[in-house]
């Protein structure tokens, strides 16, 4: 059975048709649901794409926060549901209070669009149960307000509870806090990305490297399952 | 019920870089203001509210600080409140 | 003329006097012309309709007689010049539809909001047809970036194209920028949109059925850039910065929505046309639409939804406040149109309807104040015919060479000088601020020859370049005209992607001085010819006239757009090296070809000269052979050879990708090669119909052999080195070697360093 996933549409989502096809391309079931919608409709699996929602007005994803799907997604999320927010998407979950800390403007202050390199962290979420800890990824990021900042207390708590799901790299692009490029809650379902895994699937666009993304929210409940998952060298049906 | 006009000021928390005051500060540096110690980059906003009271006025104004127009992991604001007669 | 009584003064309206004839940029010939046309004297609003509607910008007095005599048909064109758009035939019952436009004038006045409103109005254009919009290329001039205003007016636009461009969603794949001290005070922005689209879903701007609804759709009408067709047809003047209202302010949050809602209206049958309300606002789209559809349309100015309150007809019908269109509607549809708009939280609102008595009417409620016959509004606009001479200063700087005795540094050291020339270093620092990715398809970003992107689902892909050198239009305008297309076929090829056709985008001084339109004319004829060797036409573009400031007209400024077919995207051929060990080939033949060049001016500071010659024969054979060997696989790179010459070209294959993390050494053999030239010439000369391509060892001989059947000159010229290694080239008398991670740091550090990164 693949996992059927919601990706959200906001006015001014850009990514989400991306989005739609690299979750598909692994498998997935994947349909769009409306910002005024209330129902995901039986979503296994929710993602916030990337864009900029509202125009990125007041504060990056501070509008969106408030549409009416995001009570659902919520829900969801507290009900232990997977939620993956990507780039804009991040920024949402981060203003909606279901990701500690926030995104501001780049430390170079310059929109930055190029590849980076990853190191994946934490392989016991839903979205890296397919990697192995220290894998490296290219993705391409593309965004102005993509610094990570927590005080010093959430960031020395995010270490400490290994919430840190991906890391830059060598350069750090944008000046986060500890090269921080993606985060999970406290209950590990709920994760932050600011690289664009749907932009890098396939060889045809550069590499694979964010089709692991993808496949591992396909590959079953991983929070639950990871080890089992592994154990048989990150393969599963529904490819 | 009276006219206000709520001023918001909604600047980055003074723990967090600032770039934008930054390359202000770098800006006025190199254009001959070597007395410039810090440059801090924030928001203002104008709001134009009908309230009951000034007190009534400025505990909405909170409540739209705390909800949306600031983000308390990242800024902090301050609030003026103006208008609504002799302090109505 | 129908009955009724004729329009009527709208109260506030001042009089109509010679003076205001003259403020509105219209000589008093004009004005005869217009009380002929009316059998009367116009309204203020009507005289600011003939202002909008008869201006160099919307009317292309000067140019159509030239912009004729263009190639503009072929069996690959869907669309030709006179819509929102070209549209080109792709396979599988997919099009492309693409066009480049200017925004000059408003970015050298207020560089953020005008580069930036210049790509909104780009996209509008191409979405207008039915297309999404799924690539944004720009070229862009500015003065040296020695001057603080020139790097502010760089770093504004380079931000106003970025913000807008990534907030709506399309990625950035190409474009170019070039420096020079003429465009210092006059900047060029020249945005170009391609979208893709299924040819059975392409509409025309075209009002028809009578009864039919007019809607504005999206923002509310503001008093901003009034008159801003006009302002684009008269020379900047110091006043010029002092007209700031007129520059529009962008919203790519709204035109995010308008671009949805578009899409959607169109694809839903409800609605018969639509158009941008772009320059000269609700004025033209709604003239132009009635025009081309042969009808007559009605409206009420006082329905138009406005941001402020007591806004005049005159303002509502001039206003190019942004993110605004005009749709034609089914009159039974009109509760589905609104649904949909209000889907995307954008307003529709009814404005009017169309006639059957072909005349371009306008109320206010009950108040007739506007009543011109349509077709003549449009289609009748002055045409001049003006006087083209070159001038004498120029013939002299042809001729002319630099002092013989300046001598030239080492070859490495002109090397050197030249990657560090912002004209030729990379443009990372510019493309970087552009999201290249957004929509999942790039499949050469940025940085390269052309970008291309692949068609979801399909095999094939598309490739897309603009070029021009102002350099050679300068100094042989017909040299220059052909040779910007031909490098634009040669960018695009070098993909392996036949080149289909283009767009361009004209830009020169004022028309009515003979030196300027010679230039026009000249380059015109160039790229006329061009074309028509090459099999690309015409599809349509933008003339941008009287590009001048108090220091005089901008260099002569061509760019061509360029779309080509790539049959098998999953073969696209970067332009960078891409193993050691690989062959080195140098197609075409280098000859002594430095006028104009970038050696010369980057290291002498002479511009002169006979500009290189463009021979279109051997342009065609060249594209070819890069398209058939793409075709066959058998090339692992391959990168156009021009500014700079072959070193630039050679050391740009070494140094690789704007990341890449481990560049390739080089070591070429030139010693054998082009034996009567001089070194700087051999390295230095910008002939045209070159490329150096890189491939396996074993497939050297079959490149080698294919260029001999197509006629191609061919020089196995080294080989690839190792990664990090060194970029050596081998002359006669001396030889260039550098670390290729020095002649990195030169190449992608220069922008950067002299923006203050």
């Amino acid at each position: 059975m693949s996992k059927r996933v919601a990706v959200v549409v906001f006015p001014g989502s850009n990514c989400d048709a991306d989005t739609l096809a690299a979750a598909r391309a692994a498998g997935s079931d994947a349909y769009y649901v409306w910002h005024r919608d209330t129902d995901l409709r039986q979503a296994d699996v929710v993602i916030l794409p990337g864009g900029f929602s509202y125009g990125d007005y007041l504060r990056s994803g501070a509008i969106a926060r408030f549409s009416p799907v995001m009570r659902a997604v919520e829900a969801h999320a507290l009900g232990g549901g997977p939620v993956l927010g990507i780039c804009n998407g991040f920024q949402i979950l981060c203003e909606a209070g279901l990701l500690s800390g926030g995104l501001m403007r780049n430390a170079r202050l310059k929109f930055l669009s190029r590849p980076v390199r990853v190191r994946v962290e934490a392989t016991d979420t839903p979205f890296t149960c397919l990697s192995t800890t220290g894998e490296e990824l290219v993705l391409p990021i593309a965004h102005g307000d993509g610094r990570y900042v927590a005080d010093a207390h959430t960031a020395a708590e995010l270490e400490a509870d290994a919430r840190v799901v991906w890391r830059y790299v060598g350069d750090n692009p944008n000046g986060s806090t500890n090269d921080i490029a993606g985060i999970c809650s406290v209950a590990r379902n709920v994760v932050g990305i600011m690289p664009h895994p749907e932009r890098r699937n396939e060889a045809l666009l550069g590499g694979p490297d964010g089709a692991r993304v993808f496949q591992s929210m396909e590959a079953g409940h991983a929070t639950q399952h990871a080890g089992a998952l592994r154990a048989v060298g990150g393969r599963h049906d529904g490819m | 019920m009276a006219p206000f006009r709520i001023e918001v000021r909604v600047m980055p928390r003074a723990a967090l870089l600032d770039p934008q005051g930054q390359a202000v500060e770098h800006a006025l540096h190199a254009l001959g203001f070597p007395e410039v110690r810090q440059a801090r980059v924030g928001k203002h906003l104008v709001l134009e509210v009908e309230a009951p009271t000034r007190e009534d006025a400025a505990a909405r104004a909170r409540a739209m600080c705390d909800r949306l127009l600031a983000n308390p992991v990242t800024e902090d604001y301050l609030l003026a409140v103006d208008g609504g007669g002799k302090g109505a | 003329m129908t009955g009724g009584p004729p329009p009527t003064p709208f109260p506030g309206d001042p009089p109509i006097t010679l003076a205001l004839v003259r403020e509105h940029n219209l000589t008093s010939d004009e004005y005869r012309r217009i009380e002929a046309l009316l059998g009367r004297a116009p309204t203020f609003a009507e005289l600011g309709i003939f202002s909008a509607l008869w201006s160099e910008h919307c009317s292309y007095k000067h140019s159509k007689s030239v912009l004729k005599t263009l190639p503009v048909t072929g069996p690959q064109v869907v669309q030709g010049p006179g819509e929102n758009a070209g549209v080109l035939r792709l396979p599988h019952g997919w099009a492309v539809a693409f066009k480049i436009e200017s925004h000059n004038h408003p970015s050298a006045v207020e560089p953020y909001q005008g580069a930036a409103t210049g790509a909104g109005g780009i996209l509008r254009d191409v979405f207008t047809m039915g297309a999404r919009p799924v690539a944004l290329l720009n070229s862009l001039r500015f003065g040296s970036l020695d001057d603080a205003r020139n790097r502010y007016l760089f770093g504004g636009v380079v931000r106003g194209i970025g913000d807008y461009g990534n907030c709506v969603g399309i990625p950035t794949l190409g474009g170019e920028v070039d420096f020079g001290a003429g465009y210092a005070g006059n900047p060029l922005v020249n945005a170009m949109c391609v979208g893709l689209l299924k040819e059975r879903d392409l509409i025309r701007a075209r009002a028809h059925g009578v009864g039919n609804v007019l809607l504005c759709v999206g923002s509310r009408t503001g008093r901003d850039g009034i008159h801003g067709a006009s302002f684009a047809s008269e020379e900047l003047t110091r006043e010029s910065e002092q007209r700031r209202p007129q520059v529009q302010v962008g919203d790519p949050f709204t035109e995010k929505l308008l671009l949805e809602a578009s899409l959607e209206l169109i694809a839903s049958g409800h609605i018969v046309a639509i158009q941008d309300m772009g320059a000269a606002g609700l004025t033209s789209s709604s003239a132009e639409m009635a025009a081309r559809g042969g009808v007559g349309v009605e409206i009420d100015l006082a329905l138009v939804p406005t941001r402020e309150p007591g806004m005049t007809p005159y303002e509502i019908l001039l206003s190019e406040s942004q993110e605004r269109m005009l749709v034609v509607a089914k009159p039974d549809r009109l509760a589905e149109v609104r649904a949909i708009a209000a889907k995307w939280e954008l307003d529709a609102t009814p404005v009017g309807r169309v006639t059957d008595d072909g005349m371009y009417r306008c109320r206010w409620k009950d108040q007739v104040v506007v009543e011109i016959p349509g077709r003549p509004l449009v289609e009748d606009s002055p045409v001049c015919h003006p006087e083209a001479r070159e001038d004498e200063a120029i013939a002299r700087l042809r001729s002319s060479r630099p002092t013989p005795h300046t001598p030239l540094p080492t070859p490495e050291e002109c090397l050197l000088r030249l990657l560090d020339s912002p004209s030729i270093a990379s443009k990372r620092w510019v493309f970087e601020q552009y999201d290249s990715t957004v929509q999942a398809s790039t499949v050469i970003a940025p940085g390269g020859d052309a970008g291309v992107l692949r068609v979801r689902g399909e095999a094939f892909g598309v490739a897309v370049s603009t070029d021009g050198n102002a350099r050679y239009v300068l100094l042989d305008p017909y040299e220059g005209g052909k040779a910007a297309v031909a490098e634009a076929a040669r960018n695009v090829a070098c993909t392996g992607a036949r080149p289909l056709g283009i767009t361009n985008c004209l830009n020169f001084g004022n028309p009515e001085r003979p030196a300027v339109f010679q230039q026009f004319k000249e380059a015109c004829r160039g790229i006329a010819d061009a074309c028509r060797a090459l099999g690309t036409p015409v599809t349509g573009g933008n003339v941008s006239f009287y590009n001048e400031s108090p220091t005089g007209a901008v260099p002569p400024t061509p760019v061509i757009g360029m779309v080509g077919l790539l049959p098998r995207v999953d073969h696209a051929v970067p332009s960078f090296a891409r193993a050691a060990g690989d062959a080195v080939l140098v197609l075409g033949s280098t000859r002594a070809e430095l006028g104009g060049s970038a050696l010369w001016e980057a290291v002498l500071g002479f511009t002169g000269g006979e500009p290189p010659r463009v021979d279109l024969e051997a342009e065609r054979r060249l594209v070819d052979l890069l398209v058939t060997a793409a075709e066959r696989g058998l090339l692992r790179s391959a990168h156009d050879c021009s500014h700079g010459g072959l070193a630039v070209a050679l050391a740009e294959v070494a140094m690789g990708g704007p990341y890449e993390e481990h560049p390739f050494g080089l070591d070429v053999d030139l010693t054998s090669y082009a034996a009567r030239l001089s070194p700087y010439e051999l390295l230095f000369s910008e002939s045209h119909g070159r490329a150096v391509v890189t491939c396996a060892q074993d497939r050297a001989a079959v490149v080698v052999a294919l260029a001999a059947e197509l006629g191609v000159p061919v020089h196995r010229a080294g080989v690839v080195g190792a990664p990090n290694g060194t970029f050596r080239v081998t002359l006669r008398d001396g030889q260039i070697a550098r670390p290729v991670a020095a002649l990195r740091r030169v190449y992608f550090e220069a922008i950067p360093r002299r923006m203050g990164d």
